[in-house]
């Protein structure tokens, strides 16, 4: 029973990293129905702005702040960079491209993904960055179950990061267009909507999630490495598809899902056999539900 | 005075089809204004074309004298350009009142930071836009569906949650797709009778595409009939319904009831 506990808490990180990450694929999808295949080095990205935004940070105010209060400060800051660079993405690699293939927009992403890996490799060589310890890792022990209180933290920062945008979605205007859009994409710029605004938009957001997780992720596991987004950005993305494209409840919802698949599979079984068995049961989850958790029959009519 | 909508010499290609030929229009202000013609004669290009889907070949568009050609959807929706489609362009999964609300979009002017922040400008627009849809709702007979997701309405009511959309965003003219496609003979009369009220109420101009010939007879005040992308006749209706060319073209060479 302590073991199954110990490895919720695990299976609730992992999930987090998932979740977080996964919702920038599907408001992607949902606005513009093409998958941004650069979102796992955009999470990459986003780590090494937190890592340089917290150790200036550390370097300028350590004597005076304290830990909590300089993570706090480092998460924002890097959320409104990251947001930029999101942004940015969509201003010059996919706008260019709204009216073509899907396929070329698909091949965008993999490209501006290169592009950031062995950017970051030229820029800060191969040597490899350990992101600080902003928050001292305390280990707690509750009725034989062994937690850190930097797990704590992931969990429940990725909770209200999580609850902000649901409401973002739910209420604001823009929250509204991005709803509209995924629904019906030609009535929207008819109320006055700019896909212009709303689609930096979205990706600004999906950006700036993912850059938080990556400073939790750094938090977790501090060594970072350019291609550190790859894998984990996969992961999320098969997240987005089994929660239902464009679905944000849905990528959630899947990022958690992948998460309890994975660490209860190597609770089982050896952990080298863990990713085979997570992602075959996930292929035949989808060989019976392709449109996954939350999708919907998306109109094919002509997105602009 | 310049007339609302001005189009003067409209042509259109798509790649080497000609789908619209020269086409002109006038619409004075509070005017009611049909477009009628076979199927894939170009009625739909042409409100594509005049609500800046496509930007057509040739020719100019004015809107109260300004020139809009080539502008932007939403730019052209700004400034005064309402329109519903002839397949309902809802968004199912959305409840009724938040489709009202999104079409306050450009009226819900706070910013991204009093949004987050929740700003009393925020709350204050929000509330006058939640109460104002509410409002709208109820003119267009839909105010008990305005918590309920679109797609469960019955046909006729999101027929009229689109039109209250389109009114919504408080438009000079409105462009109405074949409104009546899909409708028992009674949904056609109530249907006649919202654009009456709605002409009435808003005193807005209204440009619409047809089939059913009774719908022009009782509304419009000129139609004008296109067929393969060029006008044939035009005209008051009664006039239009005695033209041997539009007999012949559209409405076939039976009697017209």
């Amino acid at each position: 029973m302590d073991h199954f506990l110990q490895n919720l808490i695990n299976a609730l990180q992992w999930g987090s990293f998932y979740a977080v990450i996964s919702i920038g694929y599907s408001m992607v999808y949902g606005v513009l129905m093409l998958f941004n295949f650069a979102h796992g080095d955009i999470f990459m990205v986003g780590t090494y702005i937190g890592l340089g935004i917290a150790t200036m940070l550390l370097a300028l105010f350590s004597a005076v702040l304290p830990g909590w209060f300089i993570f706090i400060l480092t998460v924002v800051i890097t959320m409104f960079l990251a947001a930029f660079v999101g942004a940015f993405i969509e201003l010059v690699g996919y706008r260019p491209l709204r009216g073509a293939p899907r396929a070329s927009a698909a091949i965008t992403g993999l490209m501006i993904g290169i592009i950031f890996e062995t950017g970051n490799l030229i820029i800060l060589g191969a040597q490899r960055f350990s992101f600080p310890e902003l928050i001292k890792s305390v280990s707690y022990n509750v009725g034989g179950v062994y937690f850190t209180n930097v797990k704590v933290l992931i969990i429940v920062v990725s909770l209200i990061l999580m609850l902000a945008l649901h409401t973002f979605i739910q209420k604001s205007k823009w929250g509204m267009a991005m709803r509209a859009m995924s629904y019906n994409f030609l009535a929207v710029p008819l109320m006055g909507v700019s896909i212009n605004i709303i689609a930096p938009l979205t990706f600004a957001i999906g950006a700036g999630l993912a850059s938080v997780a990556g400073i939790l992720y750094g938090q977790a596991y501090p060594v970072l490495d350019p291609y550190m987004g790859v894998l984990l950005g996969w992961k999320a993305f098969v997240a987005a598809i089994l929660g239902g494209r464009g679905s944000i409840m849905g990528a959630a919802l899947a990022g958690y899902m992948l998460g309890f698949i994975e660490i209860f599979i190597a609770m089982a079984f050896p952990s080298t056999f863990r990713d085979l068995i997570a992602y075959s049961i996930i292929l035949i989850i989808l060989t019976f539900r392709p449109r996954g958790f939350f999708g919907m029959a998306h109109s094919t009519q002509l997105r602009l | 005075m310049a007339p609302l909508l001005k189009v003067k010499n409209m042509t259109h290609f798509f790649g080497g089809l000609r789908a619209v030929d020269n086409f002109n229009l006038e619409i004075e202000a509070g005017q009611i204004y049909g477009l009628i013609g076979p199927n894939g004669a170009g009625k739909t290009t042409t409100f594509n074309l005049i609500t800046g889907v496509h930007t057509p070949t040739e020719g100019t568009i004015e809107l109260e004298g300004e020139d809009i050609k080539g502008l932007e959807v939403h730019r052209i929706a700004d400034k005064g350009l309402g329109r519903t489609f002839q397949n309902l362009a809802l968004w199912r999964h959305m409840n009724v009142l938040d489709h009202i609300r999104m079409a306050h979009y450009s009226r819900l002017d706070y910013s991204l930071f009093g949004a987050f922040l929740g700003s009393p400008k925020c709350h204050k627009r929000e509330r006058e836009v939640i109460e104002n849809s509410r409002r709208l709702l109820d003119l267009f007979d839909v105010g008990r569906f305005a918590d309920q997701l679109v797609g469960n309405l019955p046909y006729g009511a999101q027929r009229r949650v689109e039109m209250a959309r389109a009114m919504a965003t408080n438009p000079k003219i409105l462009f109405l797709d074949e409104p009546t496609a899909g409708m028992t003979p009674d949904e056609l009369n109530r249907m006649i009778e919202i654009i009456r009220q709605v002409h009435r109420d808003f005193g807005v101009a209204i440009f619409l595409i047809e089939h059913r010939m009774k719908f022009v007879m009782e509304l419009c005040e000129s139609v004008q009939t296109l067929v393969f992308g060029e006008v044939i006749a035009e005209g008051p209706p009664a006039e239009i319904q005695n033209n041997p060319k539009v007999i012949e073209a559209y409405l076939g060479k039976e009697d017209i009831h």
